[in-house]
């Protein structure tokens, strides 16, 4: 009986079905644990987190600069909270999350192969690329950086969701990919 | 309370025999069984209100909360249903199968009253600091958000308390075992729900760590901790807060499983070993809110998420199987043995515990379950973090599986412990199929739209223009109409129990009047039982005397839970291999 005290002799193997189920348990739990490895080194979605140390003012100052190297004229729109579009050699770029909006517009192309960092100057953000649903998670102090690659043209819009303040829905960055 | 002690044999004052089960009541243990049952009924009833808000607000149709509320409640709601109604009940559970199924005398008053009033005033405390909107940080309290000092203060209070009462548990089984009233080892029972003990004091131990340096942090006496580290001691409460619901879930599968169909395990060390499972791996859950997190290595992530922990999810599977297999050697016992599933159809489903119990294996299992070892793969966690599929995950694990089996259990804690008889009884039957039928509809509403890519805790989905679809908002609209379904079903069950409580027919000195437990058909050799006596401690016995384990009919329930298992993970595998190249 499940309440009451079980017999003295209670400790023996699993026989019957039961051992047929809990050997299919574990050949199953084996197949989850050899999938992540596997998808690690044969698929192409992974969430690898390069971080780097960094602190909101000097992360800011790296966004200012990448922003006006790439879109002359563009210094302060970061402290006045305009977004601007800035077109994005492959390679390093940047993307701050601020209490409610991301910032700069990143113009990608399709099939080139970006780093994009990512910080936080404020509190802690979600960044949420749609419609492909992908999520990362954005934390003030670090330096979050994705490795990806755009597919295909388009607006995609990048909803904050990790909440953030009463703001919070109105997070809605974009990436223009060409 | 009138002391029902038979005339027969001359008891101590400090325990009563139960006039339905015959089991020893201790009259102590039997107080704060009630007390703690009473305030998490209490909570539950807040959270609830609150669910019913953010269900109507979340559908974008109706969108009843203004904006500070929405955020406001989605704490409340948070921190009423995960923590408060959760760790009252657990306790009183620990209390019921620490002395109740031992025999035995409750450690110490005093200790008790310390941890409930603890609890009590940490939990109000807490809920006050909300409502007044000095705590509007969600219940996850993400640092830099902060919160009023007394916020964490609460929580601190809360857990410390909830440590007293397990330790007042602990030092229950101990004093059983040194004063041998009882013989051999432990019920099953008691191993479950000290499995989920030890669970809890590990977990509270990390609520601990996180939150005193948070609470300093707030009073502005310590510069504030790593958000990361945070993140992942926080999570350590958090989610392994869950599994100490898991374990006593799972004890109550087993223990309702007993009381209504006289069901028994088939293999005691398989059943225990699936505890110790546990115990030993579920630690690593917390790993599974930072997989998409800076900070920490794909290395990391996967090692944390792999080898170990799906031997705690190994566990889930060998109960899932066991607690059926358990009810269906019972039933074939009980003469039920026609086909594949004639022990399933005859089960007692007009019972609510049964149904309730059931319903909730099938939904933590089919639902919670597989989804959240599916968004707990580390790459999968890509195409599901902070969306409404999280929810979607849990509210089919805490509501649809622990909430349901507490519910379930509370059918016989009202009659045998508070003695009265459960007024409106058909209303009472189908309490548990509104609230599974409710929950099952806002869970897939949850993860169909987050896998559409809605947020979670968000107040407005298309405050910037569309973003998502319209079929989005169909699953919303759907997330509202299984909320109202849940919510209306709650209330029912609320008002049924506290209605019973203030106006329910006493049964001192008798049985309580059955829910309905299946007979023993008379050509299965065994004598039918009393249509009005539940049966505590059914005897099933076959016509050899030896229980025949024929357990084909869960065996192909089991497998059609593996094949959906593997279509579902390897269906999002797929997804996942669609989206943009990123490392």
């Amino acid at each position: 009986m499940s309440i009451h005290s079980p017999a003295a002799d209670w400790f023996k193997a699993p026989t019957g079905h039961e051992r047929l189920w809990i050997g299919l348990a574990v050949g199953w739990c084996i197949v989850l644990s050899l999938m992540m490895p596997y998808w690690h080194f044969k698929g192409k979605q992974n969430s690898s987190g390069e971080t780097y140390r960094t602190t909101p003012e000097e992360f800011q100052a790296r966004v200012e600069k990448f922003s006006e190297a790439n879109a002359p004229g563009t210094r302060d729109n970061f402290a006045e909270g305009l977004n601007v579009e800035v077109p994005a050699p492959p390679g390093d770029i940047y993307l701050i999350a601020k209490q409610y909006f991301w910032y700069p517009i990143l113009k990608l192309r399709a099939g080139e192969t970006y780093r994009v960092h990512m910080s936080s100057v404020d509190f802690q953000h979600g960044f949420s690329l749609q419609p492909m649903n992908m999520n990362f998670q954005v934390i003030p102090g670090y330096d979050h950086v994705l490795t990806l690659t755009p597919q295909a043209p388009g607006i995609y819009p990048i909803v904050c969701n990790e909440f953030c303040g009463v703001g919070h829905h109105t997070m809605v960055g974009k990436i223009i990919v060409e | 309370m009138n002391p029902a002690t038979p005339s027969t044999s001359p008891l101590p004052l400090w325990k009563r025999i139960c006039d339905t089960t015959g089991l020893p009541v201790c009259r102590d243990a039997e107080l704060f069984i009630k007390l703690n049952a009473v305030c998490a009924v209490v909570f539950l009833l807040v959270g609830g209100i609150g669910a019913l808000l953010l269900a109507l607000t979340r559908w974008q149709t109706v969108h009843l909360l203004p904006v500070e509320w929405f955020y406001r409640i989605v704490t409340l709601h948070g921190l009423n249903m995960l923590i408060f109604w959760i760790l009252f009940f657990e306790v009183a559970i620990l209390y019921f199968a620490g002395t109740t199924l031992l025999n035995a005398r409750l450690y110490s008053r005093k200790v008790a009253w310390v941890a409930f009033g603890m609890m009590l005033v940490g939990a109000l405390l807490v809920d006050v600091v909300i409502l007044v909107g000095q705590a509007d940080v969600m219940m996850t309290s993400y640092l830099p958000l902060l919160a009023h000092p007394l916020f964490y203060l609460g929580i601190i209070l809360v857990a410390v308390g909830t440590l007293t009462g397990v330790f007042n548990y602990f030092a229950t089984i101990w004093q059983a075992k040194r004063q041998r009233t009882y013989e051999g080892s432990v019920p099953l029972v008691v191993f479950g729900a000290t499995a989920a003990a030890i669970i809890a004091v590990v977990t509270l131990l990390h609520g601990a760590i996180v939150m005193i340096p948070t609470f300093l942090h707030s009073l502005g006496l310590i510069a504030q901790p790593d958000p990361i580290w945070y993140r992942l001691i926080w999570w350590g409460l958090g989610h392994q807060s869950q599994q100490v619901n898991v374990c006593a879930m799972v004890s109550c599968w087993y223990l309702i499983g007993n009381i209504t169909t006289g069901a028994k395990a088939l293999n005691e060390t398989v059943c225990r070993g699936a505890f110790v499972l546990y115990i030993l791996f579920i630690n690593l859950a917390s790993a599974h809110h930072l997989l998409v997190d800076p900070g920490v290595s794909a290395t990391w992530k996967i090692w944390n998420t792999s080898y170990a922990m799906y031997l705690a999810v190994l566990a889930s599977m060998i109960h899932g199987f066991t607690v059926p297999a358990s009810i269906e050697v019972a039933m074939r016992n009980k003469g039920y043995t026609k086909g594949l599933f004639g022990w399933l159809t005859n089960a007692p489903w007009q019972n609510p515990a049964f149904s309730g119990s059931f319903l909730s294996m099938c939904i933590f299992g089919f639902i919670g379950g597989i989804t959240g070892v599916t968004l707990g793969t580390q790459q999968i966690n890509i195409i599901a973090h902070n969306t409404l599929r999280i929810t979607g995950h849990f509210h089919a694990t805490v509501v649809g599986g622990t909430t349901l089996a507490f519910m379930a259990l509370t059918y016989y804690v009202v009659p045998l412990l508070f003695r009265k008889d459960f007024i409106f009884r058909p209303l009472a039957r189908i309490q548990p199929y509104l609230f599974a039928g409710g929950i099952l509809l806002l869970s897939l509403g949850m993860s169909f739209a987050g896998s559409l890519g809605v947020a979670r805790r968000s107040w407005d989905i298309e405050a910037t223009g569309s973003v998502h679809g319209p079929s989005a908002h169909l699953f919303l609209a759907v997330l509202g109409l299984g909320g109202i379904l849940a919510f209306a079903s709650l209330l029912l069950f609320v008002l049924l129990t506290v209605g019973t409580l203030l106006f329910g027919k006493s049964n001192v000195g008798r049985a309580m009047v059955d829910w309905g437990t299946p007979k023993t058909l008379s050509d299965a050799g065994g004598h039918g039982h009393g249509g009005e006596v539940v049966s505590g401690g059914a005897r099933a016995v076959s016509p050899s005397g030896e229980a025949a384990h024929d357990t084909r009919g869960t065996l192909v329930l089991a497998l059609v839970f593996l094949a959906s298992f593997a279509v579902y993970y390897f269906a999002n595998w797929k997804a996942l291999a669609d989206v943009w190249p990123v490392r």
